[in-house]
């Protein structure tokens, strides 16, 4: 089973985690200004990203928090996890992909 | 909230190693640090720091549920109203939700040298004594119900379970245990 490490908890079996989508997106300070084309590039349109991919988590069945991982969406693996608030690490090149 | 729905307590098998607990008073406290160092003054509560670890005093505990929440146990001889109220009155106007969980939930008491393993015949963590300490507890996932497991002695592990799903787990814990006890 997939381990997941929250940054509360430690690692984690997968069966307590629910997916949350991708990180780090912003919610536009005025919607109402927006036109329909930057609405729609909020709302639907997202990086699909083939390697290390930033996404939200929720360890629903445990601390019940939110909060951030790196994923290669490659091979599955998480690089490491912060929580919500704190900015996404860089990636050095030496660490694994 | 009737007394009747703490009393009646759904019927639970039990075993030499599986039995339910007597009804207690339960509370579900969530709150920031002022809150919670406010009714740390007179209910036993974990720190903030203190991830998955219960906090005992006599027959009372506070379990750490995540990093602002926490489930408070006591005897149902404190009922439930009388410990709201010297809860509040400790927290004051520190922001926090206290919610009386005390008929959502039965105890149930897993206990003996093959307690680990029956436990892990349907959840995930690794429950070995270095792994999962006594005193240390967690939400968790046991099959398809949500539990919460909290080691209290080496060998005895008290699970919390919501009323509705206590029958489903007491039963898929007999069907593991008989692989072990037969």
């Amino acid at each position: 089973m997939l381990l997941i490490p929250c940054p509360h908890c430690g690692e984690r079996p997968e069966i307590e985690f629910t997916y949350g989508g991708e990180a780090h997106l912003v919610r536009p300070a005025d919607p109402s200004t927006l036109d329909d084309a930057a609405w729609a590039d909020y709302l639907y349109m997202r990086t699909n990203t083939k390697g290390v991919h930033a996404e939200r988590w929720r360890h629903a069945r445990g601390c019940g928090r939110f909060f951030n991982a790196l994923r290669d969406t490659t091979t599955d693996q998480f690089l490491g996890s912060y929580r919500i608030g704190e900015p996404k690490p860089a990636l050095s090149m030496g660490e694994p992909r | 909230m009737p007394e009747s729905a703490v009393r009646d307590v759904p019927e639970l098998p039990s075993a030499a190693w599986l039995g339910p607990l007597p009804p207690a008073t339960r509370l579900a406290f969530q709150g920031g640090s002022a809150a919670r160092a406010a009714a740390a003054r007179i209910f036993p509560l974990p720190d903030a720091q203190d991830v998955c670890r219960a906090r005992r005093d006599g027959d009372r505990a506070g379990l750490w549920l995540g990093p602002d929440e926490c489930l408070l146990i006591a005897p149902a001889t404190t009922g439930a109203a009388s410990l709201l109220g010297e809860l509040r009155a400790a927290i004051g106007t520190n922001a926090h939700s206290l919610v009386d969980v005390s008929h959502r939930q039965v105890g149930l008491e897993v206990r003996g040298p093959l307690a680990e393993r029956i436990l892990n015949g349907a959840c995930a963590l690794d429950l070995s004594l270095d792994r999962f300490p006594v005193g240390m507890c967690t939400r968790t996932a046991f099959a398809k119900a949500e539990i919460v497991l909290w080691r209290t002695e080496a060998q005895h592990f008290q699970v919390e379970v919501w009323r509705s799903f206590a029958p489903y787990v007491a039963a898929l814990l007999q069907e593991i245990a008989r692989d072990y006890v037969g």
